[in-house]
């Protein structure tokens, strides 16, 4: 095992102690294997007692080089590999793919296609949010609400599963639209889903957001200030919850967002409450929209002309869309083959896992639990 | 020696006072045997419980309903390899869970099931249970220290200040409870009778007390003994670390707290010893406010029906499980497959049909219905217990100190000077009125 003291250069340490008795300062291994670190992320936190005086993160555990797999495969021999970066929002990392190459393609989806896009990619913004739910709860102590976030959420994979086979790694759309044409009852099932959903959210609501040990948990924990989020890069939900009213859906619109009315909900004061509470409030917008966009849904073909072999003409392209964690970016630079040249993502909870040490410094061991929870990171996405 | 053995059954005290070795020895088998059981039948109960809060099943597959579970957890921990950290220290790693196990345990000698249901009374019963319980917290930063670990060190540090510092709001309630059997009075609602106070810590004078002065310490002086208890029922979640204030096993934090590197039985013992401390703590809580082994409505429901009446409650209770039983066997899949499975829900229901029966005798029935009060309020607390863990978030550590030391401390001496002075308002208004 690597010296932990190395990584813990930077945080002024000086000689690690001869025993961990013989000062105050303690220096423990969080992870890779730990129940609260979603997954193998390893932090090191250098302790006061419960006070935490700085933390560097390890990762790479998770690291299975996906970007460079992207220069051995055709564009569309890729499209499946970016469901298992954020397995949890797949469709989302599907969605970004599938557009940053038909934007470097120049063809756009039909607008069928983009409807469908658009309530798949909502539905798994939810699914993501309630998974954050039940696992940032149960960081925090409260078992039940997972439990329940997991039962509605195996509603939306069951609509996933009907539409296109998959519950996890749906890999639903393909370059230039969508392969799949909506099964029999799909706006059906949507619509009821709204309206099953739509309550269940007030139950989590009511377990947790005036729970005073809830509110005494998460008020004032981990805050960062709007500038400091801006300046690490940090984007999502954490940004918004920081005052920044930064949504790509309304800033840079893609797929057929303007058509559709939803409100981005900010908070203020940048804590693990407001990024609760913003969450919460981003679930209803997005049953907003997919009740708009089940309505609206037009007829018509879901797959835009794209030539079998694909050559993308030489060039560069940076697409990012509003994944459930934040800004999702692909930079894909094409030298006219059938295969990128390069691929790079940017992934939202990469980004927002540096905002860690600035958020829980000084703060107490069990606040770092509790700002892991709430950067909503995934690992397979930090690691690629 | 058949005199000696029949001679304690005529006696009206616990064996412990009657100085009979025979029945102490018994009832240490029957009381620790019982609580051992409890526990057993604890975690089944907490497993199906907190499952049905969080809308899943729990244990359904080792026997009907997951009935036989405990038991195979139990082979499954027997045979498990017994793992000692090289590093740590062997001795006090072994002996951690067996002071925690012996602390539990000790307190049960004078919990009382009934007038003579204790193995023994002793005359400073209340400060006994206190005392000893709190030895647990020895235990625990023994295993803390002796696992020569990270995890288990902080969890055993959280531990050791979390339990010391309810230990202080606690006794200050149960000062308030103690206070009360020696004033007698009848307070705000002028619920109660005028018997003089007696003034005892020992566990059974003081169910004694509330028996002679009609009226259950919650009740008296209302709401300071609801407020006692109420600051008594936080501290004693805190004092055995269980949800919200399990931050000594704060399973997301510290992995498992002191008990990390434990594994096995030894890990099964720390188990054992945590739910025997709930039970204890709980029979603390009981004794003290809730009327120990007396039934409810002494009061409002008197008389010889009504006695009659509750007297049946502990066979209908085992009717009623019986009932429950036969139920689920009719519901029971009709599969060959769950046939043994069937036949063993309906015998589970048989056994306790014939025991609701056995308790109609009308001999067992006047001297089972203390016992089964008193476990009845027990399993109030002990419900209690499952529902804080289904519901609440877990509180931080400085959060957890703040309650203890600036909300409940400031109570728990409040609710004390106030009832020392309602308590003694009567005879103070006398003297200014008479003079003498």
């Amino acid at each position: 095992m690597p010296d932990a003291t190395k990584y813990l250069s930077h945080l002024e340490l000086g000689q690690p102690d001869k025993t961990f008795l013989d000062s105050n300062e303690l220096i423990i291994n969080m992870g890779p294997q730990h129940p609260a670190t979603h997954g193998v992320l390893r932090v090191i936190l250098k302790l006061d007692g419960e006070k935490v005086l700085g933390t560097e993160c390890v990762i790479g555990y998770l690291h299975r080089g996906v970007e460079k797999i992207a220069e051995n495969r055709t564009y569309t021999m890729f499209n499946p590999y970016v469901d298992r970066m954020d397995y949890v929002a797949a469709v989302s990392n599907g969605l970004g793919y599938c557009q940053a190459v038909e934007k470097l393609l120049n063809v756009e989806a039909p607008p069928r296609a983009n409807y469908i896009r658009v309530i798949l990619t909502e539905l798994n913004r939810l699914a993501s949010h309630m998974l954050w739910l039940g696992t940032h709860a149960l960081d925090i102590g409260a078992m039940t609400p997972l439990f329940y976030t997991f039962r509605d959420r195996e509603e939306i994979l069951k609509i996933f599963e009907k539409y296109c086979g998959a519950r996890l790694t749906t890999h639903a759309f393909r370059i230039g639209g969508c392969l799949y044409e909506t099964y029999e009852g799909f706006e059906k099932d949507v619509e009821s889903f709204v309206r099953f959903v739509r309550p269940k959210i007030d139950e989590y609501e009511g377990l947790l957001t005036t729970n005073r040990i809830w509110l005494e948990r998460t008020k004032g924990v981990g805050v960062i200030s709007g500038g400091d989020c801006i300046a690490l890069g940090v984007t999502g939900p954490v940004l918004r919850a920081s005052g920044v009213k930064w949504d790509i859906r309304k800033a840079q619109p893609y797929a057929n967002y303007p058509e559709f009315d939803f409100e981005i909900p900010t908070g203020q004061n940048g804590d693990t409450y407001d990024r609760y509470i913003v969450r919460m409030r981003e679930m209803r917008q997005s049953l907003r929209i997919v009740e708009q966009a089940v309505n609206k849904i037009p007829e018509g073909p879901i797959m835009a002309k794209v030539p079998k072999i694909m050559k993308p003409p030489v060039g560069e392209i940076y697409h990012s869309i509003e994944a459930p964690k934040g800004e999702l970016g692909y930079f894909i630079v094409s030298d006219g083959s059938t295969q990128p040249y390069r691929v790079r993502v940017r992934p939202p909870s990469f980004v927002n896992l540096q905002a860690l040490d600035l958020m829980v410094r000084g703060q107490l061991v069990a606040d770092v639990i509790a700002v892991i929870g709430t950067l909503d990171i995934v690992l397979g996405e930090v690691d690629r | 020696m058949l005199d000696y053995i029949t001679s304690y059954l005529r006696m009206d005290a616990t064996p412990g006072q009657a100085g009979n070795i025979f029945w102490i020895v018994v009832y240490i088998f029957v009381v620790f045997g019982g609580v051992s059981l409890a526990v057993v039948a604890m975690n089944w109960l907490e497993r199906k419980a907190l499952a049905h809060f969080q809308v899943r099943l729990g244990p359904m597959r080792v026997g009907p309903h997951g009935l036989l579970q405990p038991i195979a957890d139990a082979i499954k921990l027997f045979i498990k390899e017994d793992i000692i950290p090289a590093q740590a220290d062997k001795f006090v790693f072994w002996l951690a869970p067996l002071i925690i196990l012996c602390a539990a345990f000790t307190t049960l000698i004078v919990v009382p099931f009934g007038p003579t249901h204790a193995i023994t009374d002793v005359n400073i019963g209340i400060l006994f249970m206190l005392g000893v319980s709190s030895l647990s917290v020895l235990g625990i930063v023994m295993a803390g220290w002796a696992s020569n670990s990270h995890y288990p060190l902080i969890g055993a540090l959280r531990s050791s200040a979390q339990m010391v510092s309810y230990e202080v709001a606690m006794g200050m309630a149960v000062v308030s409870a103690i206070l009360m059997t020696s004033l007698s009075g009848f307070g705000a609602f002028g619920i109660g009778g005028a018997e003089p106070g007696t003034g005892t810590l020992s566990m059974i004078g003081i169910v004694q007390a509330q028996q002679a002065q009609h009226v259950w310490f919650i009740f008296k002086f209302f709401p300071l003994g609801f407020v006692a208890l109420a600051i008594f029922a936080v501290a004693m979640v805190a004092e055995t670390n269980r949800a919200p204030f399990d931050l000594p096993e704060a399973e997301s934090e510290l992995t498992a707290g002191f008990h990390t590197e434990y594994s096995g039985l030894r890990w099964s013992l720390f188990m054992l010893g945590e739910y025997t401390a709930m039970i204890a703590v709980s029979s603390i809580a009981v004794t003290l406010w809730l009327g120990g082994w007396l039934r409810p409505f002494p009061n409002g429901l008197s008389g010889e029906t009504w006695d009659l009446i509750f007297s049946l409650f502990p066979g209908l209770t085992f009717l009623f499980l019986a009932a429950a039983c036969f139920y689920s066997t009719a519901r029971m899949p009709k599969h060959p497959y769950f046939r043994i499975q069937t036949m063993g829900l309906g015998a589970f229901g048989a056994v306790l049909g014939l025991i609701g029966i056995v308790l109609f005798v009308p001999a067992v029935r006047d001297r089972i219905q203390d016992i089964y009060w008193f476990v009845a309020k027990v399993a109030v607390f002990m419900y209690l217990y499952i529902w804080y863990r289904a519901t609440f978030p877990r509180y931080r550590f400085d959060q957890l100190m703040k309650v203890g030391w600036k909300v409940l401390l400031p109570m728990g001496i409040g609710v004390l000077i106030v009832t020392a002075a309602v308590g003694i308002s009567p005879e103070m208004l006398a003297l200014l009125r008479h003079g003498h």
